[in-house]
């Protein structure tokens, strides 16, 4: 194994130093410094266009089309090869100046002069990743749905083994995380759960395919957690039972504190949004910070370069080994961060699930006991 | 900054994305895959219960065979017992009569000895008689050839016949 890291690591030096002149153009890349955060912020932020490669001088894009409702002209209905061709802008669109809330982003030029962000429906590059991501959780289950379906009632069916695969991912998330979380109500938010859960860890490997069907971070973005959180919001609240509210609202404790200043139902309030702001900023932190870490990594290479021959080799050794530990890390917390957006999701949603509340001194007891374990 | 605010157009792109995926799974997949494993798990645990109560009626049968074979030994042997004990009686009792046949028959040919010696002695002692009884007539006759002689020893025998006859006389027969 050591024998062969080093030959590997000799090779990736022997390349480094015999091709250093091989130019990674890039737009970033302006009169030979190296704007980092542009770099990050084009890998990390949505786009209008897919940009998949170069193929020598020639960039290999898919523009998407742009779909934009303004208040004073209407409807707008165009590709974004359009927004390319003319420099970033198109039919009274400019895009956002990089530093603003709306970074890239296709802003309206109204007559006063002022900027005004439309809606915007356009299909970007994140819509069609998100879009590719739920076919392939389809492609992954439907056919195994179809088996079941085929052989419903045949306890004697021997699954093939991409149906028994399908059974253990089910059954692990099921059986792992919604049953002993939720208890036995369990059947009402095991689809969802399990379609969170699916859907996360799909996006999170999907980011971490460096090529045209992944690439692009949907869970690094705080739009595609703000959703999911919204999702867990509304199935701890809505479906939430009588004896959750009360608690909530009335809680058990002394009645100086509910009352006549209703400090613990505040409180508690809070918690309600409190818990699902945290599942939100958890998954998008999370894969936030490993592509960038990723990313970073990767920049170094042209940063050393910029300074020298030496500097770029040595750093492309460098960058590389990490990266390769980064990728590792990455795909565990793939997994991690889809478990533990389900995992918390499912214990919100149990707690909402109070039927038979316990006596105080029995659920002291226990505890105690928790904490003595 | 732009990476923290949320854009509506990917929130609508996500709404469609994720609400149609979690219709279909939810609908078609998520409730079949679940439910059928379900049912299997429960049907492989009734399999193994039966599997079980199988093996333990088993247990018992093979036991109850065990003490069946035992009982059919004991009674075995206690049939052998009884048949040698039997035999022994038998033979015992077969032995004694033997015994006892051959005592009589001893006694019978003791008997029979006895009685043919008894014969043979009085056939013998009758022969002694009338042997004595010729040698005593020639004797006599040798003796007795005058007359006067013949007529002493008349008179004398006529005497001793008067004097103890019917001894002699039952002697004789």
């Amino acid at each position: 194994m050591m024998r062969r890291g080093l030959i590997i690591i000799a090779m990736l030096v022997a390349g480094c130093v015999f091709f250093p002149t091989r130019s990674f153009a890039s737009p970033s890349e302006e009169g030979g410094e190296i704007n980092v955060q542009h770099i990050i912020f084009e890998h990390m932020l949505d786009s209008y266009s897919w940009h998949i490669t170069k193929v020598g001088e020639k960039d290999v894009v898919i523009y998407l089309p742009v779909i934009l409702y303004s208040k004073t002209t209407g409807w707008h209905f165009f590709s974004s090869r359009r927004l390319h061709e003319n420099g970033g802008s198109y039919e009274g669109f400019y895009p956002a100046p990089e530093d603003g809330p709306h970074a890239y982003k296709l802003m309206e030029k109204m007559p006063d002069g002022s900027m005004v962000r439309p809606i915007d429906l356009s299909l970007t590059k994140m819509s069609l990743a998100l879009l590719i991501n739920g076919a392939i959780l389809l492609l992954l289950f439907l056919p195994a749905a179809r088996w079941h379906k085929k052989h419903r009632g045949d306890a004697n069916a021997v699954p093939t083994k991409y149906v028994s695969f399908v059974e253990m991912l089910v059954d692990m998330v099921e059986d792992g995380i919604i049953k002993p979380c939720i208890g036995e109500n369990y059947r009402k938010f095991s689809p969802y759960l399990l379609t969170a859960f699916f859907f996360i860890f799909t996006c999170n490997l999907m980011s971490l395919l460096p090529i045209f069907p992944g690439g692009v971070g949907v869970t690094a973005n705080i739009s595609i957690t703000m959703f999911l959180a919204l999702c867990t919001f509304i199935a701890v609240n809505v479906f939430g039972s009588r004896e959750y509210w009360r608690e909530i609202l009335w809680p058990d404790v002394p009645t100086w504190l509910k009352a006549p200043v209703p400090l613990m139902p505040f409180i508690e309030l809070i918690g309600i949004f409190t818990k699902p702001i945290a599942l939100m900023i958890r998954l998008f932190a999370n894969m936030l910070g490993g592509h960038m870490a990723m990313l970073v990594l990767t920049v170094l290479i042209f940063i050393g370069f910029s300074a020298s021959t030496v500097m770029g080799s040595s750093m492309t050794v460098l960058s590389v080994l990490f990266n390769i530990f980064m990728y590792a890390l990455e795909l565990l917390v793939a997994y991690i961060q889809a478990y533990v957006f389900t995992l918390l999701s499912a214990v919100f949603i149990g707690s909402a699930q109070i039927y038979h509340h316990k006596k105080p001194k029995e659920e002291s007891i226990t505890n105690t006991d928790n904490t003595n374990n | 900054m732009s990476l923290l605010v949320p854009d509506s157009g990917l929130l609508f792109w996500m709404l469609i994305s994720f609400g149609v995926v979690f219709f279909i799974l939810a609908k078609f997949a998520f409730p079949m895959i679940t439910k059928s494993v379900e049912e299997r798990k429960t049907y492989v645990e009734t399999s193994l219960n039966d599997a079980k109560q199988a093996k333990e009626t088993l247990a018992r049968v093979e036991d109850d065979t065990k003490a069946l074979i035992a009982e059919a030994n004991k009674e075995q042997g206690r049939v052998l017992n009884e048949a040698a004990e039997q035999r022994e009686k038998i033979i015992t009792a077969a032995k004694d009569e033997a015994t006892a046949e051959a005592r009589k028959t001893l006694d019978d040919a003791r008997a029979q000895i006895q009685k043919e010696k008894d014969e043979a002695m009085l056939s013998v002692r009758r022969e002694m008689a009338s042997l004595s009884c010729d040698i005593a007539e020639k004797v006599l006759k040798e003796k007795l050839s005058d007359k006067d002689t013949q007529m002493a020893l008349i008179d004398k025998m006529l005497e001793e016949v008067v004097k103890d006859g019917s001894l002699q006389q039952s002697r004789l027969s």
